[in-house]
């Protein structure tokens, strides 16, 4: 069987977990998990909660979406979760603009760990206060050819059609590359 | 003259025991194989340093697996001071700010122990003390009570044999279960947990993932053992004659970028057109 991963990113409440949950086919395991304890924040074995989601596509694939740890102190975790990524997508919180800054800050590091395909999911779309994603695009500073989508993750059409755009690009690259195995 | 012998007719306890209560000082050399040698240095009874053929013990190596240098830093040391003794080199990373006097004699710490700890595991293998023999000056040395590391590997050796029963065979593959029990809702990994997770494919045998986290078979069954048992993940036949080992991921100093990874994983076209087509249907 051949597995896929695919990675959701985005700062803490960006809505990282509902997205999965909305479209997974198991229990999504929470991963925003208070941790009350100053000492669990620097030690070594701190211990952080899983978030990840799965959607079987036939006998022979499984696509596995792997939440990241929002809190900046978990960091570390992200180039692990980012090991042998088809593509990811960035969760914004479209109604807290003090957020953009570590989104941007989020996004550039993941574009570092591998050139893979991503979109930006602009969340909260049904929220009064939601920026436009067309004006997340130039505070994100965003580059034309990448996507940035309306996002409401408590939806699945929403979900769906994020994760079928970020498809859609993947698809795009892998006929820009070739074929490969 | 030296203490010799096997570890078949005297364990690594039993060695370690008389050290601690004799107050020796010396460097006991085990090997194994007539490949794997081991050297553990003692002053007045207590551990000092370790070291084994097969894994460098320079500090630049000690603190890249530590993660307090990045495979890059570690690199350019080795380049540029090769021939600089350790100490020399510790005071040079300390005035450059890259580590603490704290982090290199954690990192030594630990480095000593993982190796005597896993000298518990040998059964078999060629002893030999040599009295008043110690590291050469330029080493840096930290002093480890004796008694803790003797009690310590004696668990570790127990929990060792009973995770081998529990998970013999570790040319098996990982995938994660079908059905997640209910108690999956609630569980926390610890970060070398997450390291194995990120590895978790029916094509990679659990030596594999171990090698590419370099963790030893005591560890990694205790993690495979912990996440099986939790219900995260079921053990499969690795699927493929001749498995792929895993890449493995480049260890990034905290606070430091990591590299750009060098591609992006190859997949095929016809495996993207059957997600979309999976989650159109959805």
């Amino acid at each position: 069987m051949q597995t896929v991963k695919m990675v959701v990113t985005g700062t803490f409440s960006a809505g990282k977990t509902e997205f999965i949950r909305s479209i997974s086919e198991i229990d999504v395991v929470q991963t925003e998990r208070k941790i009350t304890n100053p000492a669990e924040q620097i030690k070594e074995s701190t211990t952080v909660a899983m978030d990840f989601g799965r959607i079987t596509v036939d006998d022979d694939l499984v696509l596995y979406l792997f939440g990241t740890p929002g809190q900046r102190r978990f960091d570390f975790m992200w180039e692990i979760l980012s090991e042998g990524m088809l593509g990811f997508v960035v969760m914004v919180d479209s109604t807290r603009a003090e957020t953009f800054q570590e989104s941007k800050r989020i996004l550039d590091t993941f574009r570092t760990y591998a050139p893979t395909p991503f979109v930006v999911a602009a969340n909260k779309q049904d929220h009064p206060d939601a920026w436009e994603p067309s004006d997340l695009r130039i505070v994100l500073r965003i580059d034309p050819e990448v996507k940035v989508l309306p996002c409401v993750a408590l939806e699945k059409d929403s979900v769906k059609t994020v994760l079928l755009e970020l498809l859609y690009s993947i698809l795009d690259s892998v006929e820009d590359e070739g074929e490969s195995s | 003259m030296a203490l010799k012998g096997n570890l078949r007719d005297f364990s690594t306890t039993q060695l370690l025991n008389l050290i601690n209560l004799a107050r020796k000082t010396g460097t006991l050399t085990v090997e194994r194989n007539s490949k794997e040698v081991a050297r553990m240095s003692f002053r007045e009874g207590s551990l000092i340093f370790a070291s084994v053929s097969h894994g460098n013990s320079r500090l630049s190596n000690i603190l890249e697996r530590a993660g307090k240098l990045s495979a890059e830093q570690a690199n350019t040391i080795r380049k540029e001071r090769g021939k600089a003794g350790d100490k020399e080199l510790g005071m040079m990373l300390i005035n450059a700010g890259l580590v603490s006097q704290a982090d290199i004699i954690e990192s030594v710490r630990r480095h000593t122990l993982e190796i005597v700890y896993r000298q518990f595991t040998w059964g078999e293998g060629v002893f030999r003390f040599d009295a008043n023999v110690l590291p050469p000056p330029e080493r840096i040395t930290v002093p480890i009570n004796l008694e803790g590391v003797i009690m310590e590997g004696s668990r570790r050796l127990k929990e060792g044999e009973r995770l081998q029963d529990e998970l013999p065979d570790l040319d098996m593959a990982l995938k994660f279960a079908d059905r997640p029990s209910a108690g999956i809702r609630n569980i926390s990994l610890a970060v070398e947990e997450w390291r194995v997770v990120s590895f978790i494919n029916p094509r990679n045998t659990i030596r594999q993932i171990a090698k590419a986290n370099s963790m030893s078979d005591v560890q990694i069954r205790r993690i495979v053992y912990g996440m099986m048992h939790a219900g995260l993940v079921e053990l499969v036949p690795c699927e493929g004659a001749k498995p792929t080992e895993p890449d493995r991921p480049e260890r990034v100093a905290p606070g430091k970028r990591p590299a750009p990874m060098a591609q992006a994983p190859a997949v095929k076209r016809s495996v993207v057109m059957r997600l979309i087509d999976r989650i159109r249907r959805i």
